[in-house]
């Protein structure tokens, strides 16, 4: 490997962070500045923390984005892991090629589309627009997200655990919940993450299905910049950029650590 | 076996009309699509014995066992357990367990765990299961490692703790795909005899499932040669190997010289063989009575043949050839001998001397030689 300086990476590696990162950086430094202008800097300042924190329509558009990213992507977890599970090990039958072509369509679908039509839904049902509408919206494009992480886990999956679970006395149910949905965990897991920050961050869809009473924190800040970019949006976004930060951080570090630990077992075990 | 006669009664069930089979096969078809894997098996397997599946790849051994445990439904026929058509009990009702040939093991729980899985499931009351776990431990010799996850111990050790998984619930019957494939010689040596142990401490009835005819001959009480679907022979390792019924089972267990020829005389329980233009028949004992001018095979191993520097004198078959090869194995030598016509024979001889005092070598003249009951006339 060759490990030596050259000024070509380092400009290509300079290059490519800033490209990444230069946007963010911008906004993070904007959230700490004193003036309410936010092209022109005017000293250090906090204060746009403090008045987003009493600021009650952000605070109940996130809590209701709270909401609705959890119950959302814990649902279509569910069902997305059940159809993964059904498409990967029911074998063929008939119409097997339709129903998972269906299932991962919407992942190509433009949202424009997918908003529409449940808009559409939604109002031939007779349905009221709100959190409602928003956490079924969500369900619905997001299952096929954890449905094909899940699937891609199952079909590496040994076959033969399940069979000895069932040798062993279980139910095919028991079997799923004792023994495959533990060691797919990790995928399910996965998929659930995916499908929470795909709803926490959705606009447009949340757009066409949201209520008057129903504005989640994505809309806030997109109505908010229609009428300027205000420095309580940028603190905003610096509190999620650092939560973003500190659950990748904690998880690369976790899953190291695992791996760590892993290759020190087996090492033990083959010197026995 | 080891079993003497004499001071142990002999184990073969199968001659005594009287027992009752554990397993009977009637018939049994199984069919993927157009491929048949089983093809109208009848079989018969009694309690205690170490039955072995034996054949190639892709004969079907291991689909005959799958339908065992419940995982492939026969296309026709029926399996009996006990003398219950098991075809409509599911898998995890069965009074039968498996052991994988991936072990199978639960990554994610503990040896302890992984062996009291089954118990857990089954109608053993709480309180004994940590007694029956610690009793399957102490079995297989794992006793300090319950606390460990499967990918923390050795290959031997998970292999161990599978069979104590599949026996911890006591099952009827215990079936083993290729159980010993994933280890390495001298360790699956060792374990052999630790099967065989295990079976006879337990008492289980053991049905293995092994294209290592080595294997097979070890540990079992009756072999069943296997080939595309069907049963060639079912029999004792010894008989398979000294009285197989066909060409294919004589070539597929151990090592085996096979001549091609017609029978020209036949009396008095023995033949003559034609077989190569210019040579003495080779005369053999034969049970059956054969037409003359029978196509044969005469089938001989290559450690019944011996190999002498000059002509032996009361011997009922010698022939000419010169030595083409020598392949040296340590315990034994294998001399590839050349016959008049190009026909290649193998004499095997033990190696009782030291290499270097070793008279025959390459180009030399050498007299084979085998007594008329050494080898088997095979009919097809």
């Amino acid at each position: 490997m060759n490990r030596r300086f050259s000024w070509f990476n380092a400009t290509s590696l300079t290059l490519g962070f800033a490209f990444l990162y230069l946007p963010m950086l911008i906004l993070v430094i904007y959230s700490f500045n004193a003036s309410k202008l936010v092209t022109v800097w005017a000293g250090f300042s906090t204060k746009w923390y403090g008045e987003l924190l009493g600021n009650e329509a952000f605070l109940s558009a996130a809590w209701v984005t709270l909401k609705v990213a959890v119950i959302s992507s814990t649902v279509a977890t569910v069902l997305g892991t059940m159809a993964a599970y059904v498409l990967v090990r029911a074998g063929r039958f008939t119409g097997r090629t339709l129903f998972s072509g269906m299932i991962y369509a919407p992942i190509v679908m433009p949202e424009v589309i997918t908003g529409l039509a449940m808009l559409l839904l939604f109002i031939s049902l007779g349905l009221d627009r709100g959190v409602f509408t928003i956490i079924l919206a969500h369900i619905t494009f997001t299952m096929c997200f954890v449905s094909v992480v899940v699937s891609s886990r199952l079909v590496t999956f040994d076959r033969s655990l399940e069979e000895a679970a069932l040798d062993l006395g279980c139910t095919p149910f028991d079997a799923f919940k004792s023994v495959t949905l533990p060691i797919i965990a990790p995928a399910v897991i996965s998929g659930w993450l995916l499908a929470f920050t795909l709803s926490l961050d959705d606009l447009v869809i949340s757009q066409f299905v949201a209520g008057p009473s129903s504005t989640t924190l994505p809309m806030k800040i997109f109505s908010a910049v229609r009428l300027g970019v205000s420095p309580e949006i940028n603190a905003l976004s610096t509190i999620l950029i650092s939560i973003v930060t500190v659950g990748v951080i904690s998880a690369s570090l976790i899953s190291k650590r695992n791996i760590a630990r892993q290759r020190a077992d087996e090492q033990k075990a083959l010197q026995q | 076996m080891a079993q003497q006669p004499g001071t142990r009664p002999v184990f073969a069930p199968w001659n005594d009309p009287d027992q009752k089979p554990l397993i009977q096969f009637k018939n049994v078809t199984k069919r993927f699509g157009d491929f048949v894997a089983i093809d109208d098996i009848t079989l018969d397997i009694y309690r205690r014995e170490f039955f072995a599946l034996l054949g190639p790849s892709g004969c079907g051994k291991t689909t005959l066992m799958r339908m065992l445990a419940g995982f492939e439904t026969p296309s026709a026929g029926t399996i009996m357990v006990d003398g219950v058509d098991i075809a409509p009990i599911p898998p995890n009702r069965r009074p039968v367990n498996m052991m994988f040939q991936s072990y199978a093991l639960f990554p994610h729980l503990t040896v302890w765990d992984n062996i009291a899985f089954g118990l857990r499931r089954s109608d053993m009351p709480k309180d004994q299961i940590p007694a029956r776990v610690e009793e399957m431990l102490r079995l297989v010799r794992l006793e300090k490692f319950s606390k460990r996850k499967p990918h923390q111990i050795s290959g031997g050790q998970r292999q161990r703790v599978a069979l104590a998984r599949s026996l911890a619930k006591a099952p009827k019957l215990l079936l083993l795909d290729e159980p010993l494939g994933a280890l390495d010689k001298k360790l699956r040596q060792d374990t052999q005899f630790e099967l065989m142990d295990i079976q006879e401490k337990t008492g289980t009835t053991f049905v293995i499932v092994t294209h290592d005819q080595e294997e097979a001959m070890t540990v079992a009480s009756r072999v069943a040669v296997m080939d595309h679907g069907k049963m060639i022979q079912i029999d004792t390792p010894d008989r398979i190997y000294e009285t197989p019924n066909s060409v294919y089972v004589a070539d597929f267990i151990g090592d085996v010289n096979i001549i091609e020829g017609t029978v020209a005389e036949a009396a008095d329980g023995k033949v003559g063989i034609d077989w190569a233009e210019g040579q003495r028949k080779i005369v053999a004992a034969a049970s059956s009575d054969i037409a003359k001018g029978t196509r044969v095979h005469f089938a001989i191993r290559p450690e019944k043949v011996a190999i002498a520097t000059q002509e032996p004198a009361d011997r009922a078959n010698v022939i000419e050839g010169t030595v083409h090869d020598i392949a040296y194995l340590g315990n034994i030598s294998t001399y590839k001998v050349e016959l008049p016509g190009g026909r290649m024979m193998k004499a095997q001889v033990a190696n009782d001397r030291r290499i270097a005092r070793r008279e025959i070598t390459w180009d030399d003249k050498v007299w084979l030689s085998f007594t008329d009951t050494a080898g088997v006339v095979l009919l097809n």
